[in-house]
């Protein structure tokens, strides 16, 4: 099997400050790894990379079948098609304010794919199903709560059939009531085999749903293990000071 | 003299009779009431003038040759045969001449704030309209009403010639209201004696209606133009005077009547080519005995007469209204394409929409108008009508304001929007198209809609190009009936008018894409 997303070397500044000082990533289908680490350390950088948000300094990047040089992509059709690939969700959601629902799911396949209206329609309202939001398809996203707007969101990204989703702190907008519908939707996710990159503070999200962890700190991969081994028995001394402050004092995990 | 509009004169006479009952009737009682007790403190206007040493004269320099001009090679001095008229009289009367420069359309009401001048010596006609408002010498000038046109129009002799046509006038004077009592043409009003046959001689105007000395100048030496017909309407000339400053119209009757008699008048009027019949026949003129007794007092409300002035008023309205609709729709696609290329185009593209932007929104309107009407036409022979004149400089300068409102919307979105299309896989102009762009245009709308209300006020510029809008009739006519309260209250509702249904619809605008 080959891996879906290979990174080597991965270098990111902005100006004279370097965030990311050579990174590295295998993974695999179905696979679901988190980044972990300080506000910071660079790996909300490192994901927006990964769909060319932001363009990278130097290193490679192959994602879905497409590779990414350094200075940004010179073909934009590559590009697009490599984005509808590789879906986002975004800590703010980044809903379309002025559509509804059912419309901000649609967006894609109708304007990405060019599917016609009537099957674009159906899917999206399978997807809004599938997130639980079928009595929601016609509300703006100023009438949804903050959990189910990340739950459009995501279906909005589905209705591409990505092979991959790129998740930036996806729960840390929310309220817990909202975060534990929103974990409970990425896991179901995950537990279907969808492959997914979680950037994320939400210790409980990423134990829940990722198979493996990578801990940053200071623009450099400081510890990969497994999700079990890292919230059982992190390596470095780093990762295990910062579990100790993020964790509440005698919080279950 | 011509009674101008006797059915006016009458409806004075009789509604000052009943008192003017209403609030406008009071309203214009006491603000006569306020200009006496606050004029009591003055001296005798006579004595005042004769302490002083000077005559002040209120005239307008742009007034043109023959009454007052800088003569060719002096532009510094004044010379016109009213300038020398009234230099006569003032030595006459023992004192020293002094010319006060003033707007034309505004002398009357200039006068009447008595600060400046002590009389009108400008070609003020002798009208009831004139004599409601101030008392008038007796006249020094004769003059009849002159149409011109271009020599290549042989088939145009008098107004009624004119069928269609387009004819220009002098705003507030007889050749004014004879051509709008003529039904079908159309009336350009202007406020000065140059430009509009500046604009017959470009074929934007059919035909001018003006004062025989005018048309006297203008005709000497200029193959273009041509007299249609003799000269109609005769009329005077009289000096302006404050109602009730009866000593000192007695002096300037007295002045005059010697003037004539001695022969000074013949002179002065000989060197300008101006001396004829007409003038000869002044010696003899008798006063009209049912005009004499207006002077000195104002006429009632002109809004008690709004069965006559409101539909004046919505005529010129009709103007207002096409020339702010059609300069703000092109305001609105000039500036959406200003927005565009300001924040999307090729660097250069860029640069170019910002120096439109700074150039149209930095310079006055008043000045754009008259570049594209007048410039243009004299520097590249292009030839706009008044109309698309009009439209071409609000929407233009609009453009730039409308270009800024945009920019304002589209800088308001965020820029999590963009990168959520774009992570979608939507190519920049997708997402420009159809996330960014209907969220700016739901922010800008209400800054569009506070500039088509304030178009709306601005369209009053347009005037100076001679159209006739609702600012100018109610210049106009304020003028006319001396009662600016109210037709300025029949005005202003206009307006407010326009500016509600102009929010209204643009609200409902905005309810639609909400």
């Amino acid at each position: 099997m080959h891996p879906l997303i290979d990174v080597r070397g991965l270098h990111k500044s902005f100006g004279a400050t370097a965030v990311l000082r050579g990174v590295d990533l295998v993974q695999f289908p179905g696979e679901c790894v988190a980044l972990i680490g300080a506000s910071g350390c660079g790996k909300s950088t490192w994901l927006r990379c990964l769909n060319q948000l932001e363009t990278h300094d130097a290193g490679t990047i192959r994602i879905a079948g497409y590779e990414l040089r350094a200075g940004g992509a010179r073909d934009g059709g590559q590009l697009r098609r490599l984005r509808q690939t590789a879906g986002m969700i975004f800590q703010q959601f980044h809903l379309f304010p002025h559509r509804t629902a059912l419309e901000n799911v649609m967006e894609g396949p109708r304007h990405v794919l060019g599917r016609p209206r009537d099957q674009a329609e159906a899917e999206a309202r399978k997807l809004l199903g599938q997130v639980g939001l079928e009595s929601r398809c016609d509300h703006r996203p100023a009438q949804l709560s903050g959990g189910q707007q990340q739950r459009v969101a995501i279906a909005r990204a589905l209705a591409l059939q990505p092979q991959v989703l790129l998740l930036d702190e996806p729960t840390s907008a929310l309220d817990p009531e909202s975060r534990d519908e929103v974990r409970e939707v990425l896991t179901s996710l995950g537990d279907a085999g969808m492959t997914m990159v979680l950037v994320t503070h939400d210790l409980e999200l990423a134990r829940r749903a990722a198979d493996r962890v990578l801990f940053l700190a200071e623009g450099l991969v400081a510890e990969t293990n497994t999700a079990e081994q890292f919230f059982a028995d992190a390596q470095s001394e780093r990762a295990r000071e910062f579990l100790r402050r993020i964790r509440p004092p005698g919080g279950a995990h | 003299m011509r009674p101008v509009s006797p059915a006016l004169y009458q409806t004075w006479l009789l509604s000052s009779d009943t008192g003017g009952a209403g609030w406008a009737g009071h309203l214009t009682r006491f603000l006569i009431l306020l200009g006496l007790v606050l004029s009591l403190g003055r001296a005798d206007d006579w004595s005042e003038i004769q302490h002083r040493g000077t005559l002040r004269w209120g005239n307008d320099a742009e007034g043109g040759a023959p009454y007052i001009f800088h003569p060719e090679g002096a532009p510094d001095q004044l010379t016109g045969f009213e300038v020398e008229f009234a230099g006569a009289l003032a030595q006459l009367l023992g004192v020293r001449s002094e010319f006060v420069q003033f707007g034309w359309a505004n002398l009357v009401p200039g006068l009447q704030r008595h600060d400046q001048f002590d009389v009108i010596v400008a070609g003020l006609e002798r009208t009831p309209e004139n004599l409601a408002k101030l008392a008038m010498s007796r006249p020094y000038f004769a003059f009849g009403q002159q149409l011109i046109t271009r020599a290549d129009q042989t088939n145009l002799n008098r107004l009624a010639d004119l069928a269609t046509g387009a004819v220009g006038v002098l705003t507030g004077t007889t050749s004014f209201r004879l051509a709008t009592a003529q039904p079908g043409i159309s009336v350009r009003a202007y406020d000065d004696n140059v430009n509009y046959f500046r604009d017959l001689e470009l074929g934007r105007l059919d035909a001018v209606l003006t004062d025989s000395p005018i048309a006297q100048v203008n005709l000497a030496g200029n193959p273009r133009l041509r007299a249609a017909g003799p000269p109609t309407d005769w009329g005077f000339y009289a000096i302006g005077v404050l109602p009730g400053e009866s000593q000192l119209l007695a002096r300037l009757d007295a002045a005059i009547s010697t003037l004539i008699a001695d022969g000074t008048l013949e002179r002065i009027y000989r060197k300008y080519g101006l001396w004829n019949q007409a003038q000869a026949a002044l010696s003899t003129w008798v006063a009209p005995t049912e005009n004499s007794p207006a002077a000195g007092k104002v006429r009632a409300s002109a809004l008690r007469q709004w069965r006559t002035y409101l539909p004046i008023l919505l005529r010129a309205t009709v103007t207002t209204i096409w020339v702010t609709c059609g300069g703000m729709a092109l305001a609105v696609v000039g500036g959406g394409l200003l927005a565009l290329t300001r924040q999307y185009a090729p660097r250069g593209f860029r640069w170019a929409a910002v120096a439109y932007i700074e150039l149209f929104r930095g310079t006055p309107l008043l000045l754009q108008l008259y570049l594209l009407y007048f410039g243009l036409a004299e520097q590249l022979g292009w030839n706009l009508s008044a109309g698309s004149a009009a439209v071409l400089a609000l929407g233009l300068n609009y453009a730039a304001t409308e270009a800024e409102n945009y920019r304002a919307g589209l800088e308001a979105v965020p820029r999590g929007q963009t990168e959520a299309a774009l992570a979608l896989g939507l190519s920049h102009r997708q997402a420009v198209q159809r996330v960014i762009l209907p969220q700016a245009i739901r922010i800008s709308l209400p800054s569009v809609t506070n500039d088509f209300v304030a178009m709306f006020k601005d369209s009053s510029l347009v005037s100076v190009i001679g159209l006739l809008e609702l600012t100018k009739e109610y210049q106009i006519r304020g003028l006319d009936t001396g009662d600016y309260v109210g037709v300025g209250v029949m005005t202003a509702a206009i307006y407010l008018g326009l500016s509600y249904a102009a929010s209204t619809a643009m609200g409902f605008l905005e309810r639609r894409l909400r």
